[in-house]
């Protein structure tokens, strides 16, 4: 038996994970020994400093990668460019909707739940709803999250990818469940977010074993070696790609695998379902785009049809579903699975092109998403957010400015050019047209069609119904909701109007290093 | 001159963006600062002109880049000057001119509640004419072209408020749509035969191109010339256009923009003299619609109305001219400087008698108006004297060598066009002079509510002492001088082969004598006055009251099938598209209700479905590998 040595370790390179992870232990800590009132200031000081290291520490490592140093810790990690690209993206998002999580100007106490054990409608449920501010907990979860993310972007082998996975999984769950209005249905969300990841977990561990078994090993290099050398039993291979897939496809909301989105982005707290939105998003998809481009490159023929099957039947679903929604919260959460979709096609342009699309789609999206639910948290009564539709009519009465905001956003998920949705779907389209995958951007864009109709439903009731009595008015939002709407909003535009920085970047950054 | 011939359009531009976007923050002044700015590109034109004249001969163009206006695979075209003789007594004219008409304007929209409005759209059309005639290509030409437009559309519609003034405005812009259309598609002719838009490469290289591509080009420009300049057979807008205010029928309707057809022809010279079949047809134009004109103008009783006409017929004189090519371009252009004085002096000299008598246009309502407005009188005068060309005043030095140039054309065709050219001018004196009679002469057939007809204000009656002055002494001045100065740009050389049919003399005595004769019909016809209401009248002359039916043409031939198109169109877009898009919005509906099932809420229901899922993607993996 060997003696088991410590692997050589880049420390440089995974510094932004190791940053984050020791910021969310000090936040446990802080929330172990500080005192109660001075819990919030520290917290949302740590995590935000915590994710300004982070990014400082990613720009730092991207001006030295190199195809050589890239790989660190015994090949489990590889903190190459578009890991490094994706970490960035992750990070800033983070920070953004940190921001909405971070907000308690809205109501009394914050989005949160002091103590969520305590039973719903109980005595002690009614007085910590209306006196106690949110559990501080919420700081270091999202930060245990995102670390995971960082982690999962970078894995170079399925069992780190499956660690990570869990790592930013677990945190989310908890945070889904943490609502201090409707805590009913935020826990209901919790569990079933709970239960079906557990189950794709299942899968992607399942098929992890089998890749295990065709390849005899578990890093990317190594399965695409026995891939290109047609050594191993190849129903394994494919059972276990297709395995594989389907857990990262659950965490990117693609159909069949999307049932969970609508109900968990409604019963969540807004602000962590603006996190999953965009951040999980990101993860999953650079998770995916990591096992198909850098682990299963040499079958790409063979996954093409089956991924772009389910491609199609995402865009259409999550369109098509989308029209009949009547909750602002469930039609953002069937369009973050058409959006899915066309990420797909996307990653199907399979080239350095469709890569870096897909890195720009993300990047945009996630802004414009993170603003679109920091929008919804605004737009309330006494009761919280007014979430259902009707109460949305006439709002272009009522408070022109947020309106007008939210037209924009609408107006850039809905892909109208001058907007980073217009942008970003033409990135992905091309990469896709230049991959000989042009039925799938017909279909795309069919689907496209399909999904304006309910955004612009949205803006012809916000600025064309009268307002009603039930229209509510908007509250004002707090520095950090401005914050992350500004910032939002202006991105969503820039990477309408000039998108050269954000696509130089992200053609640069398109180079998977196994 | 590298920042005076910017600063030329540069000045009436930014007092236009200044009136239009200060509203009512420059009602109070904002009418001076329109004149001003005319007034100060005239000086800036004066000087640059002087400029020009004291370089050699050869070397008069000044032509500037100012930047890079469209830069697209290999279609580069600068935002390019070109000042030379040609655009300078085009600047000239329109500043000057215009300036004049400018000032008169104060004075006669002085109670309108929209006179800021008025001269900031007067500012914008100088700027765009200023364009048009100081572009160095075709493209920045059709800037200006469409700036014009689109300032005579305003201003046709400046009340727009009364009916007839806004269908009027709607009716001159799209008929120089069609004309538009059709220089756009030259211009794009011209790029994709010689890959330029430059005049100096466009006109290097026609000798290289074939014939019919040349004709084509030709076409097409004068497609374009004839919609802006309302030749035939886009002619029927500019009457209706008279439904502006009257400095706008003096300015852009009279003197300067219906004249941008002939600069444009002018211009492209090279391009009309390459291809004997284009000038033919530029000739029948010219004679065809002066003749049109003529016969209209006789027939018509509305002030403004006849001198719109004349107007037309005029500008047939100017295609004649250029159509003849050779000398005869220059005569073309001398004709169009005279005209732009004394028609610009006739329509003013009209505003002031309307000003004077309730807005009065009938012709049959007034007469013996001399005692009352001497001025306009004699100002009048000048210029009836000078369109009807009696010597020494300027119409008999410009439209006779056209009628002469006419006759010397080579062939039959020389006798055709020589004698319609003769018969125009005896008509011309003839509709005149019925004009001038009764408004001026003859007893008073006043309408009840006048009782006393006054002179106009100094601030008009100046600029018509102006232009009276011009148009008297204007075409003996340029007869010779404007003529040599355009050399450079409009070559005579060309016209070898014309025959000498005709000397100056003898064409001088015709004319003279048949205007006389037309002149003296008229005015032993009207002198004792008209009956007020319109007669009934032979079939020429309901014919000529009707314009000729070119209007009833056109709505037979292209407004009512056009809406039998449209009423056809709707329906299938009614029937066909929206119910396509209905029922397929109707399924996408239906569709998304029977899917919304499916979120039934209950994990259970989750698991089987991604279950499912699971087992067929695996499934079609190992379909794809084994199957």
């Amino acid at each position: 038996m060997k003696d088991i040595s410590l692997p050589h370790l880049n420390y440089a390179a995974l510094a932004p994970m190791l940053i984050l992870f020791g910021v969310a232990c000090v936040g446990v800590l802080v929330d172990a020994f500080a005192p109660r009132k001075a819990r919030y200031p520290i917290q949302l000081v740590v995590a935000l400093v915590g994710l300004i290291a982070a990014f400082v520490a990613v720009v730092l490592r991207a001006g030295k990668v190199t195809a050589e140093n890239a790989i660190t810790a015994a090949g489990a990690v590889s903190v190459d460019k578009p890991a490094l690209f994706l970490q960035g993206t992750l990070i800033v998002l983070g920070a953004v909707a940190l921001l909405l999580i971070g907000e308690r100007a809205l109501e009394r106490g914050g989005p949160f739940v002091a103590q969520a054990a305590i039973t719903v409608g109980s005595d002690a449920d009614q007085r910590q709803a209306a006196r106690e501010s949110g559990a501080t907990e919420v700081f270091p979860l999202t930060i245990f999250s995102l670390s995971g993310m960082l982690l999962f972007v970078a894995a170079n082998d399925l069992l780190t990818m499956f660690v990570a996975l869990e790592v930013f999984s677990l945190p989310l769950y908890l945070l889904c469940a943490l609502a201090r209005r409707r805590r009913l249905i935020s826990q209901e969300a919790a569990l079933k977010y709970f239960l079906l990841g557990a189950y794709a977990s299942a899968f992607f561990l399942f098929g992890l074993a089998l890749l295990y078994g065709f390849a005899g090993g578990i890093t990317f290099a190594k399965i695409n070696e026995s891939a290109q050398n047609g050594t191993g039993n190849i129903t394994l291979l494919y059972a276990g790609l297709a395995l594989v897939s389907i857990g990262l496809l659950f965490k990117a909301a693609a159909v069949p695998f999307h049932v969970w989105t609508p109900d968990v982005y409604q019963g969540a707290p807004t602000p962590v379902t603006s996190l999953m939105a965009a951040c999980t998003k990101v993860a999953a998809f650079g998770g995916l785009l990591r096992v198909l481009y850098a682990g299963f490159d040499r079958v790409h023929w063979d996954y093409s049809p089956i991924i772009a099957a389910i491609a199609v039947l995402t865009m259409l679903v999550g369109s098509i579903l989308a029209v009949t929604q009547t909750d602002i919260k469930r039609l953002l959460a069937y369009s973050s699975i058409a959006n899915a979709g066309y990420l797909l096609v996307g990653v199907l342009g399979n080239s350095a092109l469709g890569l870096s699309s897909v890195m720009f789609y993300l990047v945009a999206y996630g802004f414009t998403v993170i603003a679109a639910f920091a929008v919804i948290t605004l737009v309330r009564d006494a009761d919280g957010e007014a979430t259902h539709l009707s109460r949305w009519a006439g709002l272009g009465r009522r408070s022109p400015f947020y309106a007008t905001v939210f037209t924009v956003i609408l107006l850039s998920f809905a892909g109208i050019p001058l907007t980073s949705g217009f942008t970003s779907k033409f990135a992905v389209f091309s990469a896709a047209g230049g991959g000989d995958q042009s039925w799938l951007v017909i279909v795309g864009v069919v689907s496209s069609m399909i999904l304006a109709f309910p955004y612009l439903r949205v803006v012809v009731m916000m600025w064309l119904s009268e307002p009603g009595e039930q229209t509510p008015s908007v509250s004002l939002p707090g520095m950090l909701t401005s914050a992350a709407l500004v910032i939002g909003v202006v991105i969503t535009i820039f990477v309408g109007v000039a998108p050269q920085p954000l696509l130089h970047l992200t053609s640069e950054a398109a180079n998977f290093i196994r | 001159m590298q920042t005076l011939i910017p600063l030329l359009v540069a000045i009436p531009l930014a007092s236009a963006a200044i009136l239009l976007l200060g509203g009512r923050l420059t009602d109070r002044w904002g009418h001076w600062l329109g004149v001003l700015a005319p007034m100060a590109s005239f000086v800036l034109g004066l000087i640059a002109f002087f400029k020009l004249a004291d370089l050699p001969v050869d070397a008069r163009a000044y032509s500037t880049q100012l930047w890079n206006f469209i830069d697209s695979g290999s279609l580069h075209v600068g935002f390019g000057l070109l000042f030379d003789p040609l655009s300078a007594v085009f600047v000239l004219l329109i500043t000057g001119v215009g300036s004049l008409i400018h000032l008169y304007a104060v004075g006669y929209m002085s109670h309108d509640e929209g006179r800021r409005r008025f001269f900031g759209y007067f500012n914008l059309f100088v700027a765009a004419m200023l364009l048009l005639v100081l572009g160095n290509n075709y493209v920045m030409l059709y800037l200006g072209w469409e700036g014009v437009g689109l300032a005579s559309y305003l201003l046709i519609s400046f009340w727009y408020n009364r009916n007839s003034a806004a269908t009027a405005g709607k009716k001159a812009f799209l008929m120089n749509r069609v004309g538009d259309a059709g220089f756009a598609i030259g211009i794009f002719l011209m790029f994709a035969t010689l890959g330029t838009t430059q005049y100096t490469e466009v006109f290097a290289g026609v000798a290289k191109l074939s014939t019919g591509t040349v004709l084509m080009m030709g076409l097409l420009l004068l497609l374009g010339a004839c919609g802006k300049s309302g030749q035939f057979p886009l002619q029927s807008w500019l009457p209706d256009a008279m439904e502006g205010p009257t400095p706008v029928s003096a300015l852009i309707h009279a003197a300067t923009m219906v004249t941008a057809g002939v600069y444009l022809i002018a211009r492209s010279n090279p391009i009309f003299s390459a291809n004997a079949t284009l000038q033919t047809v530029v000739v029948s134009v010219g004679a065809l619609t002066l003749l049109i004109g003529c016969v209209i103008g006789c027939a018509k009783d509305d002030i403004k109305r006849v001198l719109a006409w004349s107007t037309v017929s005029q500008i047939g004189y100017m295609f004649l001219g250029v159509g003849l090519g050779g000398g005869a371009y220059a005569l073309a252009i001398i004709h169009l400087l005279a005209h732009g004085f004394f028609k610009a002096n006739m329509f003013l000299g009209a505003g002031s008698v309307m000003h004077g008598m309730n807005d009065q246009t009938d012709i049959r309502r007034f007469g013996g108006l001399r005692k009352y407005m001497p001025v306009t009188w004699l100002t009048f005068m000048m210029g009836w004297l000078a369109i009807i060309g009696i010597p020494p005043l300027s119409g008999f030095f410009t439209k006779d060598p056209i009628i002469e140039a006419a006759f010397n054309r080579p062939g039959w065709t020389g006798w055709l066009f020589g004698g319609v050219a003769l018969l125009g001018a005896g008509l011309t004196a003839f509709y005149m002079t019925r004009l001038f009679v009764l408004t001026f002469h003859g007893p008073k057939r006043w309408t009840e509510d006048i009782e006393h007809p006054h002179e106009s204000p100094w601030i008009m009656t100046i600029p018509l002492i102006f232009l009276a002055i011009g148009s008297v002494v204007a075409g003996f001045m340029m007869k010779t001088s404007v003529v040599t100065w355009l050399t450079p740009v409009l070559d005579p050389t060309g016209a070898e082969d014309e025959v000498h049919r005709i000397t100056n003399v003898t064409g001088a005595i015709l004319s003279v004598a048949i205007t006389v004769v037309g002149a003296g019909i008229a005015y032993m016809l009207f002198r004792r006055g008209t009956a007020l209401v319109e007669q009934p009248a032979g079939p020429v002359v309901t014919a000529a009251r009707n314009n000729l039916y070119a209007d009833a043409f056109n709505v037979a031939v292209f407004e009512k099938p056009g809406n039998w198109l449209t009423r056809g169109l709707v329906f299938l877009d009614y029937r066909g598209v929206d119910g396509l898009v209905n029922s397929l919005a109707a399924i996408v509906g239906g569709g998304s209700g029977r899917l919304r099932r499916l979120q039934n809420g209950f994990v259970r229901s989750y698991a089987l479905s991604m279950l499912t899922g699971a087992l067929l993607v695996v499934g079609a993996f190992l379909m794809v590998r084994l199957g």
